[in-house]
């Protein structure tokens, strides 16, 4: 899991991902006229101030929430890491997740509870919401459930 | 004079835009690079600002004008390879009083303005446009390709640097804290320098059902072409070849990229001389044309992603074809960027170089002959992987194999057409290079 605590200004774009985290709920993204147009959910994540899709702001993204559950899209197997408190758990891995509802839309896990090197790519994966040490920000991660 | 970075209509990024307006009318011809080294020493000799000084002299002389000809420069500002200044860090004064300084004391050792070029150079005295083509030499050579084209200046210096401190850079700072700010999303998980990058490479791998160790003849090919390149870092500082088995047997990075699939960060400069075609007639080297000059811009998200890449290097290279009036079979040889290495998979794939579609690659770099004396030569430069961090190996590289002085590295085909670019192949900007206007 993330060693290291997120921590949002207030006003950050990012600020309400993190209270909903610690509210065991996913939120991301959403771009209005971006699923109008294409009949199709259009979710991003990272935050940003804009849809990097069609480049509107403001009123055009609002915060959903999501159901929690992905694929696991790709991966890598961490073993030389910036991160001081990450490097004694190397090798880690790290997989990107696809979340159900926009493959598109993607998020990182170190895989709880799957082996290093042993990641099932195109697995079903749920999030769960973990504590971190520094402050108690709860951040997602994620486990293999089929 | 204020600099500015180059505004987004002298790029060329949109598909359909037909073949370039300049096309042939603007030719490379000086060439001058700076010694190398692994970080800088702490003196004034070797600081970025007299790297850059020296290869700025070296391209001029060696286009054989006079210093007060030139009326162009176009140049990126920023030259750390990953390595900042920690604030609160002393700052060298004997370095930058060794100069003549712009109001920032970094500049110069950490950074590199035009402004500060000009002050160090009195003998440039009839430099009258200045421009910022930021990131690399890829982007510079584009925006002053394109000056020159619309008449801004008619004999440019290009010029980029890069300037590697002590430590091991993305260590310490954010990276050592308990709490992060709320955007470091990679960073939660560890990422970092090429972690993207090996998530696409399994993608890929995964897809197309290979294997890392498929890269080892492109790496040792790298390699070699890097130790013949006499401007080199590893020519220079450590002329050891590499083999198959040091390259699989090497430890991971962030598996499936080990450390030969990095790139060195290294103290470098380099910087070209361009003018019109018309006066290139003039000059002591053999000019060489730009067809083309192409741009992509990436979208970045959290994962960069397979079909980013491979639908982004399919557009690079639609535009660099026809904006230069040419296919792929006009092409005598590539050097598009390669660190990480495997960047370069993507681009091969995408110009179709050889002939070659998606997903053969890699067959390609084991079955076929990748060297410079094949039919088919591969990153005949060497790269980042072969010579170290500057992404501009592979331009100086283009430009010697047409003007047909790349010494050892020479290819053995006829060298007519090559193109170069980088840095992403979700994104960068390219250019087309001939030995004649076309």
């Amino acid at each position: 899991m993330p060693k290291q605590s997120p921590a949002p200004a207030e006003g950050d774009i990012t600020k309400p991902f993190w209270d909903a985290a610690n509210e065991d709920r996913l939120i991301v993204q959403r771009c209005l006229p971006c699923t109008d147009l294409r009949g199709l959910t259009v979710l991003q994540f990272p935050p940003e101030p804009t849809c990097v899709w069609c480049g509107l702001g403001d009123d055009a993204l609002e915060w959903y929430e999501v159901c929690g559950r992905g694929t696991i899209d790709t991966y890598g197997i961490l073993h030389d890491a910036a991160q001081r408190q990450l490097q004694p758990d190397q090798p880690l891995n790290v997989a990107v997740i696809s979340l159900e509802e926009d493959p598109r839309c993607q998020m990182l896990s170190h895989l709880r509870d799957t082996p290093v090197d042993e990641i099932p790519v195109g697995a079903t994966v749920e999030v769960v919401f973990e504590v971190t040490p520094a402050t108690g920000q709860k951040v997602p991660e994620w486990r293999v459930v089929g | 004079m204020t600099t500015q970075r180059a505004p987004a209509s002298m790029y060329r990024n949109r598909e359909g835009l037909g073949v370039w307006e300049h096309r042939g009318k603007v030719a490379a011809v000086g060439v001058g690079h700076s010694p190398t080294s692994r970080r800088w020493d702490g003196t004034a000799e070797n600081c970025i600002g007299a790297l850059a000084i020296d290869a700025l002299r070296k391209a001029i002389a060696d286009a054989g004008v006079d210093p007060s000809a030139v009326d162009g420069l176009v140049m990126d500002p920023g030259t750390t390879t990953g390595a900042h200044w920690e604030e609160g860090d002393p700052i060298p004064m004997d370095v930058v009083n060794a100069f003549n300084p712009t109001d920032d004391p970094l500049d110069g050792i950490a950074k590199l303005s035009a402004e500060w070029i000009l002050k160090n150079m009195p003998e440039l005295s009839g430099i009258n446009f200045t421009m910022y083509g930021p990131g690399c030499m890829s982007n510079a050579i584009v925006v002053a390709a394109q000056a020159i084209g619309d008449g801004m200046a008619h004999t440019c210096l290009v010029l980029k640097g890069w300037h590697n401190l002590a430590g091991r850079y993305y260590q310490g700072g954010a990276a050592a804290m308990d709490t992060v700010a709320g955007n470091a999303w990679g960073q939660l998980w560890g990422t970092r320098a090429g972690t993207t990058d090996a998530f696409t490479f399994q993608e890929y791998l995964h897809k197309y059902g290979k294997n890392h160790d498929m890269m080892a003849n492109f790496i040792v090919n790298s390699k070699k072409n890097g130790l013949l390149f006499p401007e080199g870092f590893f020519a220079q500082n450590r002329p050891d070849e590499i083999t198959r088995e040091d390259y699989i047997n090497a430890r991971w990075i962030v598996k499936p990229l080990n450390l030969f699939d990095m790139d060195i960060p290294i103290m470098a400069t380099a910087a070209y001389l361009f003018t019109t075609a018309e006066r290139a007639q003039d000059m002591a080297q053999n000019p060489v044309y730009i067809l083309n000059h192409c741009t992509t811009r990436p979208k970045f998200g959290l994962n960069q992603g397979l079909e980013n890449a491979m639908l982004s290097t399919e557009a690079t290279a639609r535009k660099s074809y026809t904006g230069a009036g040419i296919t792929a079979s006009d092409l005598s040889f590539e050097n598009m960027y390669d660190g990480f290495t495997v960047f370069h998979n993507h681009y091969l794939e995408g110009l179709r170089y050889g002939g070659m579609k998606r997903g053969e690659v890699l067959d390609f770099y084991e079955s076929e002959d990748i060297s410079i004396s094949g039919p088919n030569p591969v990153s005949p430069s060497g790269g980042n992987c072969g010579s170290g961090r500057t992404r501009f190996w592979m331009h100086t590289d283009t430009i010697q194999q047409l003007q047909g002085r790349a010494g050892a590295r020479q290819i053995s085909k006829p060298a007519e057409i090559g193109i170069s670019g980088g840095p992403m192949p979700q994104g960068g900007d390219f250019t087309v290079w001939s030995s004649t206007p076309g």
